[in-house]
């Protein structure tokens, strides 16, 4: 391995990763947000509105996200859609994040009992302090660990971003790859940088489970 | 004359082709105590359900003190679902305790008494852990106002829940089987607080399998079976003296499967 090569490249490894941590956290922000949305749209029950937001996720879960990326950014531009190619990655990180966000926030709102629902009603509460202070806890004990899960394979995701020539870290990869004719160093510097994302991203996902279980937590240690 | 507290005339309910109460007439006046008795599915839960509309009736009159609930009869005789923000400030009277205690699980004892008083009553944080602290005082819970519900035993909760439904300051009580799902040592502490309840005159409808209980506090004890009220008196006429030989049965395992 050659130390000096990587050295020699950092600069653009750095700003490579630089752009997947942007294009993956706004992307991925985006795509919680709508999945969330798409969620409360859904518990409307207004049936046309559901069918629509039902083929919405099975549209973005049900095809690669590599083609979703080819019709946005190649295809764009054919209905007047002329995005750059890391504002193109961003939305299609979004759109294609929020499938799976809307399905995990849908099984977090299953999971709370409906009689902690019953309780909020029979006091007379309205369906938003319902939602904000009863609902919404509830569904997040359930969804913090597979958002966290889903956020770290987007992160992986973001390599076929660089098929797009969005100048994230595996596109300076295999640039640096082209010109060295070396393999092995810029792949490793590359699982250098993605287990330094992975393992941030999972520790913090930690800590934000504690935080919305803190009563359970605090069942534990007084217990 | 004033009207009764809880007033029900020909309820009935379906769920699907299945009738779950069948024309069932109730009243329940101020401060009384009415205890629903009867075998399980025979609807009990389901019309003190009807009572603040958590489950919908299909006809005939609910009203509380005179005030139809769920429903407006226009002057033409259409009736029409009565609008959401109305029903809420009929519910808000209307205190109920569950089987399943259904505290909020996120949220300490104190949490769970005083956020119905900030979201619904919009009283200040001050004033609602206040009057939130007076009613764990009042089930005997003051020391666990810092608990979770998961740190608490059934019996608590309960009390806990009781607290929540009594802090709203309703102006009648419904509970649904309050002790059934509560370990035997723990049914007594519950079962105190009501009676303190029913003392101070809080008007009580309850659905209970506890029958020394129900003799004890109930003014009256209705007899339900297949959706239908087929008995209904004091303690002694419904215990004792019934007529009816279904009744007489139900009593009968009862006393049975607790003699030994």
């Amino acid at each position: 391995m050659n130390l000096d090569l990587i050295w020699r490249y950092a600069p653009s490894l750095i700003s490579g990763f630089g752009v997947t941590i942007l294009c993956w956290g706004v992307g991925g922000a985006l795509g919680l947000l709508l999945g969330f949305a798409i969620t409360l749209l859904n518990r409307l029950r207004f049936l046309p509105l559901n069918w629509l937001l039902r083929g919405f996720i099975e549209v973005f879960r049900g095809t690669p996200f590599l083609m979703q990326l080819f019709l946005l950014y190649a295809g764009g531009p054919s209905i007047g859609l002329r995005l750059g190619a890391t504002t193109a990655g961003i939305l299609g990180l979004c759109l294609y994040s929020s499938a799976y966000f809307a399905e995990i926030f849908r099984a977090g709102f299953a999971s709370v009992p409906v009689g902690q629902i019953e309780a909020a009603t029979s006091v007379g509460m309205a369906p938003f302090d319902t939602l904000i202070r009863v609902t919404l806890p509830g569904a997040l004990i359930a969804a913090v660990p597979p958002i966290v899960n889903m956020l770290i394979i987007l992160s992986k995701e973001m390599v076929v971003l660089s098929i797009i020539t969005v100048p994230e870290l595996m596109y300076q990869v295999q640039t640096m790859a082209a010109e060295t004719f070396t393999a092995f160093d810029a792949i490793f510097a590359m699982a250098v940088f993605y287990w330094l994302l992975v393992e941030t991203v999972s520790r913090l996902g930690a800590r934000l489970e504690a935080r919305v279980t803190a009563y359970l937590a605090h069942e534990e240690s007084a217990a | 004359m004033s009207a009764p507290m809880i007033e029900l005339a020909k309820v009935s309910k379906s769920f699907g082709a299945h009738q779950v109460l069948s024309g069932v007439d109730l009243s329940v006046g101020r401060s009384e105590v009415v205890c629903l008795i009867g075998p399980s599915g025979s609807g009990k839960s389901t019309l003190l359900r009807c009572v603040n509309f958590l489950e919908p009736y299909d006809s005939g009159d609910v009203r509380i003190e005179g005030r139809l609930i769920g429903y407006e009869d226009a002057a033409d005789g259409a009736r029409r679902p009565m609008s959401a923000r109305k029903l809420r400030d009929m519910r808000r009277e209307i205190g109920m305790v569950f089987q399943h205690f259904n505290l909020w699980p996120h949220m300490t004892a104190l949490g769970n008494v005083a956020e119905p008083l900030r979201r619904v009553r919009g009283l200040s944080a001050r004033e609602a852990a206040e009057r939130a602290t007076a009613m764990l005082t009042r089930v005997g819970l003051a020391a666990k106002a810092g608990a979770y519900p998961s740190r608490l035993s059934g019996g608590q909760q309960q009390r806990v829940a009781i607290a929540r439904a009594l802090a709203m300051q309703p102006r009648l009580m419904l509970f649904d089987e309050p002790t059934s799902a509560l370990d035997p040592e723990l049914v007594g502490e519950v079962l105190e607080v009501m009676k303190s309840l029913a003392a101070d005159g809080m008007t009580m409808l309850i659905v209970t399998h506890e029958m020394g209980f129900a003799a004890h506090v109930a003014g009256r004890i209705a007899f339900i079976d297949e959706g239908r009220i087929i008995d209904e008196g004091p303690p002694r006429h419904v215990f004792h003296e019934s007529p009816e030989p279904r009744v007489r049965q139900f009593l009968q395992t009862y006393h049975d499967r607790n003699a030994f």
